[in-house]
């Protein structure tokens, strides 16, 4: 039988997930949650979720879209412009070259890989961030954020895996 | 050959990222334009999200109160009781200032108008202290309004969109505030460092803030008009003064843009260092 409209359509609606999660993500850490200093450690979803599905579906998720996230990510958040996106892309980078390590082996791996590269995010949003606006920032903020992303990691990979093989598992 | 090209077009973004960045310091007015049609464009999603967030944080909250309920109560009855001694002075001193300015021919500040707005979005991140709130030029929001919650200032209105707007918070790296001390009514500099208690800059020597002093707007710049509360001095060392913001920064649901009618526009539009102008 050949392919259906809809087949193709909902083909179509399953190759977004990996982008439209990854929106999602960033949306949802832009939560108002009133948890006092909450906000300035929040750990970085988008990065989950791109560091995710580069490693698994690199194909849905290619590295214009993580830079255009980014860019979007910037635009929102009042941050400058171009910051989010050059730490997606070097994370996209660093993700695809040490890819055959991550992928196939245990979920260690993917939480080690993930540990690289937030420590590597943060380095980059505070070097990058302290020459902008010529002042040295206290390290602090980007130490703690970077930890508690490690820490709650296994969460939204949970949740980005169980999307992953219930909706992508066909193709 | 395929990894070739891969490897240069990462590196073009890459280099494109960091075009970007330079380009936000050097021509904001065409980025400011982005980001307010960005944040209009997503705030009825950043809207929706936050109600659910806020009925979490409620509830956290009142989990958080029932365990202190009975120390919060006699905290309160003592508060009210002061407070009505309070009112009592307030009230003498109000009508006494009202008959001496009768007495001066004193041409009072233009009436405030208030817009109150809810609060959607707190993107923070590291080194961003912002809230984004659902009101924006249609409900009259401008650049450059004071942004106050409770009784305090928390910041400033630095990006207007059609229906959404953007508040610098006084914690965020780049907000500087004119503000004076209340004992020795001497003028300085609040400046956020993207702590939690922002410093006093351009004390003179010799003039020691005491702790637990308020700290007021003094109006200089043109920007917010004076005697609104800002702070408390919280602790003084080396030279370095830190001021504790009078509203709990990471609490505010609504907050209320005051305008005060002041021809102000100079000051607000006065570039600043950093991304947020």
């Amino acid at each position: 039988m050949a392919v259906g409209v809809w087949q193709r359509l909902d083909q179509a609606g399953r190759n977004l997930v990996p982008f439209s999660t990854t929106v999602a993500a960033m949306l949802l850490g832009m939560m108002p949650l009133q948890l006092p200093d909450y906000s300035f450690v929040a750990p970085p979803l988008t990065l989950m979720s791109i560091y995710y599905w580069a490693i698994y579906r690199p194909d849905l998720l290619r590295p214009l879209l993580a830079f255009g996230i980014g860019l979007l990510q910037d635009l929102l958040a009042g941050s400058p412009l171009g910051m989010s996106a050059l730490v997606y892309v070097l994370a996209y980078w660093l993700v695809l070259t040490q890819r055959r390590y991550f992928l196939g082996n245990s979920f260690w791996f993917l939480w080690l890989g993930f540990a690289l590269v937030a420590v590597g995010a943060g380095a980059v949003q505070w070097l990058a961030y302290s020459l902008m606006t010529a002042h040295l920032v206290g390290p602090g903020n980007i130490v703690a954020q970077a930890l508690l992303a490690i820490v709650v990691f296994p969460v939204p990979a949970w949740c980005f895996s169980k999307l992953h093989r219930s909706l992508l598992s066909a193709s | 050959m395929r990894a070739l090209l891969q490897r240069f077009s990462f590196l073009l973004m890459v280099l494109a990222a960091i075009g970007l960045m330079m380009m936000t310091r050097a021509d904001p007015v065409f980025i400011d334009a982005a980001r307010a049609r960005v944040t209009d464009a997503f705030a009825p999603i950043l809207g929706f999200i936050a109600r659910p967030a806020g009925a979490v944080a409620s509830v956290l909250e009142s989990g958080r109160q029932l365990t202190a309920l009975y120390a919060e109560n006699e905290r309160l009855r003592q508060d009210n009781e002061r407070l009505r001694q309070w009112q009592q002075t307030a009230l003498r001193l109000e009508a006494e200032n009202n008959s001496l300015r009768g007495l001066l021919a004193y041409k009072p500040d233009p009436a405030a108008s208030y817009i109150t707005a809810r609060v959607i979005a707190d993107p923070g991140g590291a080194f961003v202290r912002t809230l984004v709130v659902m009101a924006g030029q249609r409900d009259g929001v401008r650049r450059g309004q004071a942004a106050m919650a409770g009784q305090g200032v928390i910041g400033r209105v630095v990006q207007v969109g059609e229906w959404s707007s953007r508040i610098l918070l006084v914690t965020d790296l780049n907000a500087r505030i004119p503000v004076v001390l209340e004992t020795t009514r001497q003028r300085a500099m609040l400046s956020g460092d993207n702590s939690d208690q922002p410093r006093l800059m351009y004390i003179p020597r010799g003039v020691e803030p005491t702790v637990g002093e308020r700290v007021f707007t003094s109006g200089h710049g043109g920007l917010f008009p004076a005697g609104l509360p800002v702070g408390i001095v919280a602790a003084t060392h080396d030279g370095e003064t830190r001021v504790t913001p009078i509203v709990d920064l990471s609490r505010i649901e609504y907050v209320q843009l005051v305008d005060f009618g002041i021809p102000g526009g100079l000051a607000a539009e006065a570039a600043q260092p950093g991304a947020m102008q």
